[in-house]
């Protein structure tokens, strides 16, 4: 799944990407396992063809998109983002996809569509850990209207020039860079355009721990351990922990979203 | 079963096999079989061992008395020393690779995060207990002294569950942790069930 350089502002971060072996093998997929190297193992179960997505909601055009129509819809690009996962560690991954704004200017939303919600596949016959109570299920996310239409918002369809491994969300997920990793769902089966905020999987289980935005927020630490600073995966051993950078580092193309706002109320 | 425990070389294979999860944190280091981020295999792994240990030093004397296994009693002393082995390492493990070796760094966690201060409470106790535990100590102290010290271990297990409990919490993943309560308090609730019933037999 090739890609062109991207021309988005930011898409492309000066760094080291992470080997492919440890973006491919250390993952948060809950609807398989909560052990991060399980996903790789026990995702082969999990079928991406055939695949549809029903964008619902507040739309004009309400429609089921199957896989090939959602991958033909606008011009693969690449993109080099960080990832800062909101347990404290970090990748830099290279992307496949477009910015999710081709998808929302196709179904056009209609003007009192506020707020995005994302809804992740949940089938016990395909994925083990969802007989887990961790999380309610399905799992969901969402993203205000100006969040999703950012151009750094990509729907992501591979890495490293290829389709994207099961374990990393196959066949199309959302990558948000400034937000922390798990903002980011994974093998998308709904996108649903609502007037109100919805309520994540993450902010049902643990409203105190986890707010809405979830931006990447050296200052802001998670009641149980600090964000100022992240490992870096795939440097070994003895890696050091690096700063953790406002908005992971798209402060200058994203930080205009949330101007005005309290970044700690608003967490 | 009393002779298997009596065998000359069951400490030793024990011992052997006791060690083998640190051999596996060598030999990953440097082979790189320890995953992506080995740095946390290695202090989540520690700290899982120290726990772990510390259940089977608390399951001694509850198998000893409820199975006639009276030989296990002279296993309590090594059991309950790789605990505190796997503590140091855990301890080790977070302050040099998670910490950098900086103490103002690790201090600052401690005041900033109440699981780590827990940990490092548990780590005293085990501490405490490991640096009292030779024979010779013992008979120094007087055995009613002693084994009032040596209760504290009881305090030590539920600490080490809290820190374990309040690490998982943020990602509400429990499973394991719900497993090792239940031993937890399944062998202290024996211990209270057994007093209560001694004391019951007492006023009888």
């Amino acid at each position: 799944l090739p890609g062109a350089d991207s021309k988005v502002p930011g898409a492309r971060v000066d760094a080291k990407p992470t080997p492919y072996k440890d973006v491919s093998t250390y993952n948060n997929y809950y609807e398989f396992s909560t052990d991060k190297s399980q996903p790789a193992r026990l995702a082969g179960t999990l079928k991406t063809e055939p695949w549809t997505v029903s964008i619902e909601g507040l739309v004009k055009k309400p429609m089921k998109m199957g896989i090939d129509e959602l991958l033909k819809l606008a011009p693969m690009e690449e993109r080099i983002y960080r990832l800062r996962c909101v347990e404290a560690w970090s990748m830099v991954v290279p992307w496949v996809g477009y910015s999710l704004s081709s998808l929302i200017d196709h179904v056009q939303p209609l003007g009192s569509a506020k707020y995005i919600e994302f809804v992740t596949l949940a089938d016990k016959a395909q994925m083990p850990g969802l007989s887990s109570g961790v999380l309610e299920w399905p799992y969901r996310e969402g993203l205000r209207m100006d969040e999703a239409r950012h151009p750094l918002t990509l729907l992501t369809f591979g890495l490293y020039g290829e389709v994207l491994p099961k374990q990393n969300g196959a066949p199309l997920r959302v990558i948000v860079p400034w937000k922390y990793g798990f903002k980011s769902a994974k093998s998308l089966v709904a996108i649903r355009f609502l007037e109100a905020m919805p309520t994540s999987s993450w902010m049902r289980s643990a409203p105190s721990e986890y707010g809405f935005y979830a931006n990447v927020n050296p200052q802001v630490d998670h009641p149980r351990w600090s964000q100022s600073s992240e490992r870096p995966i795939g440097g070994g051993l003895f890696a050091k922990r690096q700063a953790t950078q406002m908005f992971n580092g798209y402060g200058p193309q994203v930080a205009s979203l949330y101007a005005g706002m309290d970044l700690r109320h608003y967490f | 079963m009393n002779k298997v425990l009596m065998h000359p070389l069951a400490k030793p294979v024990f011992f052997v096999l006791a060690l083998v999860p640190l051999a596996l944190w060598v030999y990953g280091a440097f082979a790189d079989t320890l995953g992506a981020n080995p740095a946390e295999a290695i202090i989540w792994g520690s700290g899982e061992w120290t726990i772990r240990f510390l259940m089977m030093a608390l399951a001694v004397t509850p198998l000893r008395v409820t199975t006639g296994w009276i030989a296990l009693a002279r296993w309590r002393r090594m059991i309950g020393l790789f605990s505190f082995f796997y503590g140091l390492i855990h301890l080790l493990s977070y302050s040099w690779l998670d910490q950098s070796l900086d103490v103002s760094a690790i201090i600052a966690d401690i005041g900033r995060r109440p699981f780590i201060l827990v940990g490092m409470l548990t780590f005293t106790i085990l501490l405490v207990l490991a640096i009292t535990s030779p024979r010779a100590v013992v008979r120094a102290m007087g055995g009613a002294r002693w084994q009032a010290l040596h209760r504290t271990v009881y305090a030590a297990g539920l600490l080490a569950l809290l820190h374990f409990f309040w690490m998982r919490a943020g990602k509400n993943n429990f499973a394991e942790v719900e497993l090792y309560a239940v031993i937890i308090f399944g062998l202290l609730g024996w211990r209270v069930w057994r007093s209560w019933k001694r004391r019951r037999a007492a006023m009888a």
